[in-house]
C-alpha cells in the first residue's frame, strides 16, 4: 500500500521536475543575449529545414482537406437548398478549426519528431557536451534557433493551409459542382470576420506554435542518449504535442467562441 | 551558394506565407469570370432588400445576367438604391420591366430577379444609368405574419 503511495509520490515529482526542467531550457534559451549577425543564419538554416521542407505535406493536406470539405458540405447543403452556404462552411471551419490544428499535427509529425531525434542523437553523441567544451552555449547555439524556427514558422504554414484548403473547396463546389462562384465568394465575405476568425485562427496556430516546438526540444534534449531513449522520446514528442494542441485546441475555442 | 539557396527557399516562404495572409483577408481578390466582360448599370429603388448583398446575382429566370454592385440610402425618405451591374450580351431589356428580391430555396441566399416586360412603339430600352420603376421589395416574414393576423382578426 505504501508503495503505491510512494510510487505515486514518485511520479508526480518526476513530472514537476520535468516541467521545471523544460521551463528552465525554454527560459535559457530565449533569454540568453541574442547576437543578430551570428543568430540569423542559424534561424535561416532551421526556418529552411523546419518551414520550407514542411511546406509540400501542408499544401497538399491543405488541398485534400478543402476538397473534401466542400464535396461533404455540398451533399448536406444541397438537400435544404442552401449550397450557397458551402463558401462560409469551408472557410470557417478551415480558419478558426482545420487550419491551425490540422497543420499543428503535421508539424508535430513532419517536424517535431525529427528535431527530438536530431537533439536526442546530438546528446547521444556528446556534441552537446563538446559545444560546452568550446564555450558555445548549446542553449543559444542549438535550442534558440530551432525554437523560433518552429515558432515563426508554423503560423505561415497554417494561413497557407486555410488559404489552399479554401481553393481546394472553391475547385470542387464551383468548378464541379456548380455553385454560383459570386454567391459562393460574396456569402464567404459576409459571414468570415477579420478579427474574430482569422486573427483568431493565427493566435491559436501561434499557441500550438509555442508548445509543439517546445515539447519536441524538450523531449529530445531530456532523452535518454541511447538508440532506445530517442526512439521512445521521438514518440512521446508526436504523442504529446498531439494531445497538448487538441486540449488546448478545446480551451481555447471556449475562450474564442464560447 | 548552399547558404543563399537555403535564404531563398525561406524567403519564398515567408512571402508565399503572407500571399496567403492577403488571400484570406481579401478572400475573393481573384473573383472574375462572374461578370467579366463590358457591362452596364441599372438602378432598382426598393422599400425592403431583406437580405441581399453587393454582388448578389442578378438572374432573368434563373439565368445569371449581372451583379449588384452597390446598396445605398438614397433620397428623402431613406429608401434603399440598388445599383447592379448587366453584362453588355443582355441590352434589350425595356424600361417596362420588373425586378424583385427573391429567394433561392427555403434557407437559400437572396437574389434579383428581373422580369423583361413588353415591348410595343412606345417604349424605350433599358440604358446605362437608367432606374427599373417597377420593383417588388423582399418578403418579410414578420410583414406576413402581421397580415396574416390582421385579416384574420377582421373576419
Amino acid at each position: 500500500m505504501l508503495d503505491h503511495v510512494a510510487s505515486l509520490g514518485r511520479y508526480v515529482l518526476n513530472s514537476v521536475a520535468g516541467t521545471g526542467a523544460s521551463l528552465m531550457m525554454l527560459m535559457r534559451a530565449l533569454l540568453g543575449k541574442p547576437n543578430l549577425r551570428k543568430s540569423l543564419p542559424l534561424l535561416m538554416q532551421q526556418m529552411y529545414s523546419v518551414g520550407v521542407l514542411s511546406l509540400l505535406i501542408i499544401v497538399i493536406s491543405g488541398l485534400f482537406i478543402g476538397m473534401v470539405l466542400g464535396l461533404q458540405g455540398y451533399t448536406i447543403l444541397v438537400d435544404f437548398g442552401a449550397e450557397q452556404s458551402l463558401g462560409p462552411m469551408v472557410a470557417l471551419s478551415l480558419l478558426r478549426e482545420l487550419g491551425p490544428v490540422v497543420t499543428a499535427l503535421l508539424f508535430a509529425g513532419r517536424a517535431g519528431s525529427s528535431l527530438t531525434a536530431e537533439i536526442g542523437l546530438m546528446k547521444a553523441t556528446e556534441q552537446l557536451s563538446s559545444l560546452e567544451m568550446m564555450a558555445v552555449d548549446p542553449m543559444r547555439r542549438v535550442i534558440s534557433p530551432r525554437f523560433w524556427a518552429g515558432f515563426y514558422s508554423m503560423p505561415l504554414l497554417a494561413l497557407i493551409f486555410s488559404a489552399v484548403g479554401i481553393y481546394g473547396g472553391y475547385l470542387i463546389g464551383v468548378r464541379w459542382l456548380g455553385v454560383d462562384e459570386g454567391a459562393f465568394w460574396s456569402v464567404m465575405q459576409s459571414n468570415v470576420d477579420w478579427s474574430e476568425d482569422i486573427l483568431n485562427g493565427i493566435i491559436k496556430s501561434v499557441v500550438f506554435a509555442f508548445v509543439v516546438t517546445w515539447i519536441a526540444l524538450h523531449k529530445g534534449y531530456s532523452c535518454t542518449p541511447t538508440s532506445v531513449g530517442i526512439s521512445r522520446a521521438t514518440t512521446s514528442t508526436v504523442v504529446t504535442a498531439s494531445l497538448a494542441v487538441l486540449g488546448l485546441d478545446f480551451v481555447l475555442t471556449a475562450l474564442m467562441f464560447g | 551558394m548552399e547558404s543563399r539557396n537555403v535564404q531563398l527557399a525561406v524567403g519564398a516562404f515567408v512571402i508565399i506565407g503572407f500571399i496567403a495572409l492577403v488571400f484570406l483577408a481579401l478572400q475573393a481578390a481573384n473573383m472574375g469570370g462572374a461578370t467579366a466582360g463590358e457591362t452596364y448599370k441599372l438602378y432598382a429603388k426598393f422599400d425592403n432588400i431583406g437580405g441581399l448583398k453587393e454582388r448578389s446575382p442578378v438572374k432573368v429566370g434563373g439565368v445569371v445576367v449581372g451583379r449588384v454592385s452597390k446598396i445605398t440610402l438614397s433620397g428623402e425618405y431613406y429608401e434603399p438604391l440598388v445599383e447592379m451591374e448587366i453584362s453588355k450580351k443582355y441590352d434589350e431589356f425595356p424600361n417596362t420591366s420588373s425586378v424583385s428580391v427573391l429567394t433561392s430555396g427555403l434557407l437559400g441566399e437572396q437574389y434579383l430577379g428581373l422580369n423583361p416586360g413588353f415591348v410595343d412603339d412606345t417604349v424605350e430600352m433599358l440604358d446605362e444609368g437608367d432606374r427599373i420603376q417597377d420593383t417588388k421589395s423582399a418578403l418579410v416574414l414578420e410583414d406576413l405574419i402581421g397580415q396574416f393576423l390582421f385579416s384574420q382578426g377582421s373576419d
